[in-house]
């Protein structure tokens, strides 16, 4: 069959093409429109949740904060306060206490699990120079197995308290957040593993590690940033 | 009255009869894959019926605006639309919901159990009753959800809707939760229905011989 004759094969009486883009451009303004209105509607709503879920969870991993504040890093390293809704930047929240004094910082952090990327937020506290605890913000691990990362009551124990205190130099931590086999934690700086989970559970320390890496340095060495809540 | 008997008709035939999931197998993806909790189950069952539903009615109203050459554009279209406005929804009333059923929803628009009554039901019936048929199918596809989430749910996590059903020492299918689990839970729901249909036409066969003796 060649291209000749496939062009010159008998057309189906065909509808006036104005029929076709009536109809084509009628349903696609009409479902234009109801999507626009349906967005309009639901976006406050939406927003609403997501920063109220973001508030749960700070509360949730500053265990004594019962007020936050968002500050942003600027170029310069150092720490501003956000105000109003603005969240471009990187963020972290500020955690008080009822007396006004700063309990904490929640950092949000995320990386790769075994089959999509986790992103959870976690609790440092000053005093202690540990991270005190993790709420997993989104993550599609497998149900029933990798999903214990949420669940473990062994697993959530190591956030307790995690060591992860900056070394004498000021630039990094003291020891590297690692990852064990259950049952092998010896170290307050080492995670205990989930038989079962082994994937999700070393990609939960691997990200602490990395973004405390990156942030408790930052933190400590711009204290006073926090300090300023009026 | 006899139209009001055919709108019944086309109700009932989608929840039992024509069941998507147990009869005709359509839409197998979100069946499978979100049915592993009741909730999750259900709210992807009903998120489907709704837009089942709500495209139905367009696709019926707009039966004789769409010309033939481009109907299949035009429902993905009005699919994708209530897609969309599902998506909107769900998220406005649970993020966690949201979470839970993913990528999901927005996977209802190739969902084939929907362009499929569009293009067979909706654009050759009026309004009214592709409207209760929209309703039976997506009910009926809902009910389907539900059964397989149900039963995945209350062997693999001991639970129904999240409230403990078992003693602690119930050992949990994990299983029963993980995709493979599905499949089962499919396949035992197909045979369950396979084997009522069996019966009911050996059944009736039976009485047609029966009746045949019994004139003769």
């Amino acid at each position: 069959m060649s291209q000749s004759e496939l062009a010159t094969a008998p057309a189906p009486a065909a509808p006036s093409i104005w029929h076709m883009y009536r109809a084509m451009v009628g349903v696609g303004v009409f479902c234009g429109l109801l999507i626009v209105s349906v967005f309009q509607v639901t976006l406050p709503i939406i927003e609403r949740n997501k920063a109220e879920a973001l508030q749960e969870a700070i509360f949730e991993v500053l265990p004594n904060a019962t007020k936050s504040t968002t500050y942003r890093l600027t170029e310069a390293g150092g720490f501003e306060l956000v105000e109003g809704e603005d969240d471009a930047g990187r963020l972290v929240y500020a955690g008080y206490d009822d007396a006004e004094q700063l309990v904490g910082l929640a950092v949000e952090a995320e990386g790769m699990g075994y089959q999509d990327v986790i992103a959870l937020i976690y609790g440092y506290s000053f005093t202690e120079q540990a991270i005190v605890g993790i709420q997993v913000l989104e993550s599609k691990e497998t149900p029933g197995l990798g999903d214990k990362i949420e669940t473990d009551a062994d697993f959530l124990e190591n956030f307790k308290s995690l060591d992860v205190s900056v070394g004498e130099d000021g630039s990094a931590l003291a020891n590297s957040v690692v990852p064990v086999k259950h049952g092998e934690k010896t170290q307050p700086w080492e995670v205990d593993g989930i038989t079962g989970a082994t994937i999700s559970s070393v990609a939960i320390a691997n990200l602490l590690d990395r973004s405390a890496q990156y942030w408790v340095p930052r933190i400590r060495n711009n204290l006073a940033d926090f300090q300023g809540q009026e | 009255m006899a139209s009001s008997k055919s709108g019944t008709d086309e109700f009932i035939k989608g929840l039992w009869n024509e069941n998507p999931v147990f009869v005709q197998v359509l839409g197998m993806c979100p069946v499978l894959a979100v049915s592993n909790t009741a909730m999750n189950a259900l709210a992807m069952g009903l998120a489907t019926a709704f837009v089942l539903v709500m495209s139905n009615i367009v696709v019926s109203s707009l039966r004789n605006f769409i010309p033939k050459q481009v109907r299949i554009a035009t429902y993905i279209l009005i699919i994708a639309t209530f897609v969309t406005v599902v998506d909107y929804v769900i998220q406005a009333v649970s993020l966690d919901l949201y979470k839970a059923l993913g990528a999901f929803i927005s996977l209802i628009v190739v969902n084939c159990l929907i362009l499929g009554r569009a293009e067979a039901f909706a654009s050759k019936n009026t309004v009214a009753r592709s409207t209760m048929d929209g309703l039976g199918m997506g009910i009926g596809f809902a009910f389907a959800l539900f059964c397989l989430g149900a039963v995945r749910e209350i062997l693999g996590n001991g639970a129904l809707f999240g409230a403990q059903l078992f003693h602690d020492s119930f050992e949990k299918w994990v299983v029963m939760i993980l995709p493979s689990g599905g499949f089962f839970t499919l396949a035992a729901w197909l045979l369950l229905f396979n084997w009522l249909k069996q019966r009911k036409a050996k059944k009736e066969e039976t009485a047609a011989l029966a009746l045949q003796k019994e004139v003769a």
